[in-house]
């Protein structure tokens, strides 16, 4: 190729333009969705959750979730009225393909849906070494799968125990939130597959959000708070036996 | 003079230091993603990456703009707040192409028993059965009930 060094001179202006592009990455997913607009959480009703396993299918499909983790899963809850504080907690296979008869009856016995909490405070983006998690400014914890690292420092942290390893991709991953959908205006797709309404997308900023009045009238918890960690899934019905 | 005769080695040090800065800001520059930092301790660009992420099940607005006769079928019964990818699972393929990407079709024998098989941990409200006393076990539940509006067909044996 011949080139004069004019020529070469007069190019450099555009490969610098060019490489810009390039380290500007992808653009904006969804033009009409304004992060600082919302504020995202989620309402779980206990009272209405039946154990179907539908939200855990519904997840794993959606976020393609390998097989034996779970970004959301089901607990299920016995608590015997003579040992309230020791409840016997089991999650076969997540709860993914329901749950079969208790052998024993009796007791208080409960189904407690638990995912990511979405923190305001999260602990896991605060011990993140490379900043690949982090709290969205519309208040969604997401992992930045390029950037992790994959040392767990995220999974140890996580008081509800929400994250995993990917054994494939070698990156933490958890819960989004859906992220991908509710920026184009869908519920999640637990929400969506939920038959009686137990989960609940939340906009804590939008005031039209029936989130607003449930929180006014309702005797609503959120997991660990001791732990100060600002969680955004409120539980309804919430048992103080529940971890 | 004599105080800075050995100025010339302070000078190659410092020229060392130079360079090693300027190679560090260079390198740092072309390493670091443009979007780190634009709204906090992590590359910005990752938001539009995982919003970006294709969905699975398209919703049920999606299903209501086709299915109007189903929709208003259901809302009518008992089943109006289930919505339908809860039963029929994840379809965003089929609203992109109905033609072609047909849902399957689903055995209410082991549909309806996930949510009405009878567990002590269920609220107690909800309808529940043993469904090998309710139909034997294997008779699938759509004999007597439709999926969309379950009370009893008219007509049907209880």
């Amino acid at each position: 190729m011949n080139m004069t060094r004019r020529q070469v001179l007069m190019l450099l202006p555009a490969a610098a333009v060019a490489w810009e592009a390039v380290l500007a990455g992808t653009p904006e997913a969804a033009p009409n969705y304004k992060t600082t607009e919302h504020w995202w959480g989620m309402l779980v009703d206990i009272s209405k959750c039946i154990g179907c396993g539908n939200c855990v299918r519904a997840c794993a499909a959606e976020n393609n979730v390998p097989e034996g983790y779970f970004r959301t899963w089901v607990e299920r809850y016995h608590v015997s009225d003579y040992d309230l504080a020791d409840p016997v907690v089991d999650s076969p296979d997540g709860g993914k393909e329901g749950f079969p008869l208790l052998a024993e009856t009796g007791g208080k016995n409960f189904f407690v849906p638990k995912m990511c909490n979405h923190c305001a405070d999260s602990p896991c983006t605060q011990v993140c070494p490379v900043g690949a998690t982090f709290v969205t400014p519309d208040g969604v914890v997401l992992v930045d799968k390029q950037y992790c690292i994959g040392c767990r420092y995220c999974i140890q942290a996580c008081p509800y125990g929400c994250r995993f390893l990917n054994p494939k991709t070698q990156t933490a991953e958890k819960c989004t939130l859906c992220y991908h959908r509710i920026t184009k205006g869908l519920t999640t797709a637990c929400c969506e597959a939920c038959p009686t309404g137990a989960r609940q997308l939340a906009d804590l900023k939008n005031p039209n959000d029936p989130i607003h009045a449930f929180l006014r009238t309702h005797t609503v918890q959120v997991l660990k708070p001791h732990m100060a960690t600002g969680a955004k899934v409120f539980y309804n019905d919430l048992d103080g036996s529940v971890r | 003079m004599s105080r800075f005769k050995d100025s010339e080695h302070l000078l190659r040090v410092a020229l060392v230091f130079g360079v090693g800065i300027i190679a560090f800001v260079v390198v740092r520059t072309l390493l670091v993603p443009r979007s780190f930092g634009e709204f906090g301790h992590y590359r910005g660009n990752a938001i539009a990456e995982i919003a970006a992420q294709p969905v699975q099940f398209a919703g049920h607005q999606a299903c209501e703009a086709c299915h109007s006769d189903i929709v208003e079928m259901k809302n009518a019964g008992k089943h109006a707040g289930v919505n339908c990818e809860a039963c029929h699972g994840a379809l965003a393929k089929h609203t992109e192409d109905p033609g072609t990407v047909q849902p399957m079709k689903l055995n209410t024998a082991i549909l309806c028993v996930r949510c009405h098989e009878v567990n002590g941990a269920r609220p107690k409200s909800f309808p529940q059965i043993v469904a090998k006393e309710h139909n034997g076990g294997d008779l699938p539940c759509e004999t007597c009930h439709q999926p969309h509006s379950p009370l009893l067909v008219p007509g049907a044996k209880p």
